[in-house]
């Protein structure tokens, strides 16, 4: 097999006279607090002015795929939980929604109301990572502290659930694995009352609104509607290009046809459409979108009868042989597994497409020209997850 | 369109570069000839009724035992103006697999292309930059290939420290509070 395609010593960076007489090479990461996880940037310089830039990953890289390959079909959901470890509940919802399609099993109306509970209140923590941190990779401290504040209620809920803050194996092929405890309904009603009405005005008033900060992230970063499809941006990376686009809304499943919200997308307000501003603005409205789905959804819950949520999942997972391509609206954007059955009980293959890595490849073409300190501002505003990328 | 529809465009374009259409799965595919992948991408992407502007996903898997033994690359296209969507597949030989790049089409296909040739060793002719993605850029072999065997070593160091622990363990040293069950995880499922 022929490996002459790798030129290695080509592979290990760029090297003195790829150099113009201005140009210096500035390495960044891979331990860097503000790369979100073990990702190493090269980037050749001229003065502050960033004229090249190449990500190095693969560092966090755990064999995802060749383990899904070598355990049984429910025993991929925890390695799933493992890649966006600020979203798990997306991945393994992703998952068990891929498989299930494989299988023709559709779980009852109960547990996909759960599961949307679920996923929503998993968007909103992780969107309060993200536009959390983001806030503080550009010098704003407290935002950082009331978002992290609420995510640890939302984890709270979460582990009264299933037991787990992190890292759940909630969603299973088929149902999920606890039912929702006693009283969980009042308790994420009264999470989502002091949500609505206190941290999310804050965040809007205090981050967003805030004038240092739109001066610091509206005018950089620009990404067009056309380079962000090209390069497969999803979720709200596309939204911020003013791309309207929602796998909730286009290609509904677990019944969000049902649910009434909107689509958030950048407006381009303080400088152009698909800024670093855009991204966050569009997930900083998503946060509330997500709140009215939950209310809805326990709505909903309320006056459904308590089902048995192990009721449809299977005793063995072994479907015929075939392939499926599922894709869901993880909180990152669309997460896609492509699964191959050979009919057998281990998965033939599992591919992940990550929404993460995606972004990431677009990370050269937006940095050339920027300057170094909005690199900064650029990485945090794509939200990547380093997990997921490196799988 | 649906795939039945879009399978009829591309066969009256190409002709006998793409084979016949398989709409009996979960999802319809079109298997293309490796030479013309290039020029069927750009096709999907260009034509108004088609406008393919995203690929959405592309992989690539390994059949050693199908007859014959081959390696397969898988594209997910997706339209955002039309929302329909469509698999085309490459089948190419398992030694010496290349076939043309689409980056020049859709421009995420180069980190998607690295990778497929990271795992499995796919080359893709004319693309950029063709080096290793994930894996470290010394890494011997292509370990989501079916054949692909750990090796023991990697630069010095024990790639497989289950073994190695269980090793000592049998040679009668006390290590952390065992005994440990060393079965791999897969084993305990009953066939």
């Amino acid at each position: 097999m022929s490996t002459s395609a790798i030129k290695s010593e080509e592979s290990v960076g760029w090297r003195e006279d790829d150099l113009d007489v201005d140009e210096m090479i500035l390495n960044m990461g891979p331990q860097h607090p503000s790369t979100h996880g073990v990702l190493r940037i090269e980037l050749k310089t001229d003065g502050e002015v960033v004229r090249a830039a190449r990500p190095h990953i693969g560092y966090l890289h755990r064999c995802f795929e060749k383990h899904a390959e070598s355990v049984d079909y429910p025993g991929v959901i925890p390695y799933t939980d493992r890649m966006d470890y600020v979203a798990s509940m997306g991945n393994s919802l992703g998952y068990a929604l891929a498989v299930e399609k494989l299988l023709a099993i559709e779980p009852s109306p109960y547990v996909q109301a759960i599961r949307v509970v679920m996923a929503e209140l998993q968007r909103i923590a992780s969107h309060c990572v993200a536009v959390g941190t983001y806030g503080m990779d550009i010098g704003a401290f407290t935002p950082f502290l009331h978002l992290l504040r609420d995510r640890e209620k939302i984890l709270d809920l979460f582990e009264w659930t299933c037991g787990a803050r992190l890292l759940y194996n909630y969603n299973w092929v088929g149902g999920v694995s606890h039912d929702l405890p006693d009283g969980f309904l009042r308790a994420t009603r009264q999470f989502l009352r002091e949500f609505e009405r206190v941290t999310h005005p804050e965040l809007m008033d205090l981050l967003i609104g805030n004038k240092i900060f739109v001066k610091r992230t509206a005018e950089i970063g620009v990404i067009g509607k056309d380079l962000a499809i090209a390069y497969d941006l999803t979720g709200p990376n596309l939204r911020g290009s003013g791309y309207s686009y929602d796998l909730r809304k286009d290609e509904p499943y677990c019944g969000y046809e049902k649910y009434d919200f909107k689509v958030c997308v950048g407006e381009g307000k303080f400088g152009p459409l698909g800024s670093c501003f855009d991204r966050n603005w569009a997930r900083a409205l998503e946060m509330a979108e997500s709140a009215k789905i939950v209310h809805q959804a326990l709505d909903a819950l309320e006056k459904m009868e308590k089902a048995d949520v192990h009721e449809k999942v299977p005793k063995r997972v072994k479907p015929a042989k075939g392939e499926v391509y599922g894709r869901s609206e993880a909180p990152r954007g669309e997460l896609g597994y492509y699964i191959v059955s050979d009919g057998g009980v281990n998965p033939y293959r599992v591919k992940v497409k990550s929404p993460c890595f995606t972004a990431m490849s677009i990370f050269h073409v937006a940095a050339k020209g920027m300057m170094i300190a909005d690199i900064i501002a650029l990485i945090g505003s794509l939200d990547v997850v380093l997990g997921e990328i490196d799988r | 369109m649906d795939a039945k529809a879009i399978h009829e465009r591309l066969a009256g374009a190409f002709g006998d570069k793409i084979a016949a259409f398989q709409g009996e799965t979960l999802q319809p595919f079109a298997v293309v000839t490796a030479a013309a992948i290039a020029e069927v991408a750009a096709f999907c992407r260009n034509e108004r009724d088609l406008a393919f502007d995203n690929l959405m996903n592309l992989s690539a898997v390994d059949y050693p035992k199908e007859a014959p033994p081959r390696l397969e690359v898988v594209y997910h296209l997706f339209s955002y103006t039309h929302r329909h969507a469509f698999v085309l597949k490459v089948q190419l030989p398992r030694e010496g697999a290349r076939l043309p790049t689409v980056e020049a089409v859709w421009p995420v296909a180069n980190w998607h292309e690295r990778e497929a040739y990271d795992m499995f060793g796919v080359l893709f002719d004319g693309h950029g930059d063709m080096r290793r993605i994930l894996l470290p850029d010394d890494w011997q072999g292509h370990p989501l290939r079916k054949d692909w065997q750990d090796p023991d070593f990697y630069n010095g160091m024990h790639v497989k420290p289950t073994q190695q622990m269980a090793e000592r363990f049998q040679a009668g040293e006390a290590i952390g509070v065992g005994p440990f069950d060393f079965t791999p995880p897969n084993k305990h499922v009953d066939e």
